[in-house]
């Protein structure tokens, strides 16, 4: 992990890092008369690694885009170091400094270079200077291991190596946790691994991560704990070793019974 | 010079073709400083349109209800009224109830000369059509492309800077490239409140010289030359901003 530097925002009040990094406590959302989330609470603590699985529509990637304000919440709150993501004066530019999203579609910005796509926002938002980012862009290029191409445009990269420059473009923010929203579902399957890969470092240098994801394999190996959601509730969630061999309730062990 | 104005003399006498624009010295200094004018119109509409495009399709997407409503009239205005109504409504219209102010020479003179309310006028007339055309390239561009500059932390205008407005443009050149090239031919509009473009020094032109067939001639040749030049300026521009592997950028 790189160490966090001076010119970074300060922490909201109180909160100090022994407490859950990001605390969703009761959320609920309605996409007009549906439901989606029907009183979600989840506290991820620093450092840890945590998926959330479950069946199509359960409410997993509306709950993960909460959790950076791409989605405002009905009610209940949600925290980010100690910072009310619900308060209508947020401010989005702390928020989103600090927790840096991957998508499943990648959404590079097309008319940028690889490694531009990665300088961008900390020139453009934190301004940063560009110098300073472009060395750091270029360590984090060699970190997903797309040195070569960071040079490529995204239209001629493969959808595996746009996804990890997408990660790449994350991480140069510097955030403090990571949210992953299904990025291996889009991909080819011998390219989800270079990108599993890639969150799996990172998970093991101890960036806090957030995944929705439908890799169980990989949740199980990299999760420290795992939620399992369906139809806008959290089911049941424990870490990996006691939710795969001994789930609990009966929709747990429909769902797993189906994928595994 | 003398050279080729004798042949043109010539070419008169022999074959009533008269172009005194080229061997005439008086002429020919006026069809210039038409063509000049045509030039400086066109430049001068066409970049003042491009920014009331940009502006105009980022404020319609204003979360601001009075905003949007705003941009939307002015694109309702300026789109449903002829062109020709609209120079007369601010060279007549606007340009008389407007107070007058004293020059140097401390006459009365009004705030714009006509060249300037040719200006405002066929800049907003094609800026409203470009508001629509940037619009339809904003809204081309993926949504989920936004989100991720969202999450980013770029503000809306941020947005609109870096990802929108590049994205969009390379969208709607094709169509923009339309509207500018139709700018350029509705400059002759300015004729009617006398700015001395190309058509209006032309019309002087035949009047003194008797020579109205050939100089329609000449005016269709010199416009075809100057939306040639136009075309070709913007498919150059087209190029420059093509992205590889994305649209027609393609093909690398």
């Amino acid at each position: 992990m790189e160490t966090t530097p001076v010119t970074d925002a300060p922490s909201s009040a109180g909160w100090t890092p022994d407490q859950p990094l990001v605390r969703l406590v009761d959320v609920r959302k309605s996409f007009g008369s549906l439901e989606v989330l029907k009183g979600v609470s989840m506290d991820v603590a620093k450092g840890e690694a945590i998926c959330i699985i479950g069946p199509s529509g359960s409410g997993k990637s509306t709950l993960i885009r909460c959790i950076n304000a791409l989605v405002p919440i009905d009610s209940g709150t949600i925290r980010v170091e100690g910072q009310e993501v619900n308060d209508p004066d947020l401010d989005k530019l702390a928020l989103r400094r600090k927790v840096g999203m991957v998508f499943q579609q990648y959404n590079l910005f097309p008319h940028r270079t690889a490694l531009q796509n990665v300088m961008m926002a900390p020139v453009h938002v934190l301004k940063q200077d560009k110098a300073e980012v472009e060395a750091r862009a270029r360590t984090l290029m060699a970190k997903v291991r797309l040195a070569d191409k960071e040079n490529a445009y995204p239209g001629e990269l493969s959808g595996g190596q746009q996804q990890r420059v997408a990660i790449a473009r994350a991480l140069a923010m510097r955030p403090d946790v990571m949210l992953f929203d299904e990025v291996t579902a889009a991909l080819d399957p011998e390219t989800v691994k270079e990108v599993l890969v890639t969150i799996r470092e990172l998970a093991e240098e101890g960036m806090t991560c957030i995944l929705v994801t439908h890799e169980m394999g990989f949740a199980r190996e990299v999760a420290d704990h795992i939620y399992f959601t369906d139809a806008g509730v959290i089911v049941e969630h424990g870490p990996p070793a006691t939710f795969f061999t001994e789930p609990r309730d009966p929709r747990t062990r429909g769902f797993l019974s189906k994928i595994l | 010079m003398d050279m080729i104005a004798k042949w043109f003399l010539e070419l008169y006498e022999t074959t009533g073709i008269n172009l005194t624009i080229v061997y005439d010295a008086y002429d020919r200094q006026r069809f210039l400083s038409g063509l000049g004018m045509t030039v400086y119109l066109s430049v001068v509409c066409i970049l003042a349109s491009i920014v009331i495009g940009a502006v105009g399709a980022w404020a319609q997407g204003s979360p601001l209800r009075v905003v949007r409503g705003l941009v939307n009239g002015f694109v309702v205005l300026f789109r449903n009224t002829p062109p020709l109504v609209q120079i007369f409504f601010f060279y007549f219209g606007l340009g008389q109830i407007l107070p007058r102010i004293e020059d140097v020479d401390g006459m009365r003179v009004p705030i714009l000369t006509n060249v300037q309310w040719a200006i405002v006028s066929l800049s907003l007339f094609a800026g409203a059509f470009n508001v629509e055309i940037f619009r339809s390239g904003i809204e081309a561009v993926p949504r989920t492309t936004t989100e991720a500059a969202e999450a980013l932390g770029y503000t809306r205008f941020g947005v609109y800077r870096h990802v929108l407005l590049p994205l969009a443009l390379r969208i709607c050149l094709p169509s923009l490239n339309n509207n500018l090239v139709n700018l350029l031919k509705t400059t002759t509009l300015a004729y009617a409140i006398a700015v001395p473009e190309t058509l209006y020094v032309s019309k002087q032109i035949w009047t003194d010289s008797q020579n109205v067939p050939v100089m329609m001639i000449v005016l269709l040749l010199v416009y075809t030359a100057l939306v040639g030049i136009l075309v070709f300026i913007m498919h150059r521009w087209e190029k420059a901003l093509a992205i590889p592997g994305y649209g027609q950028g393609g093909a690398r």
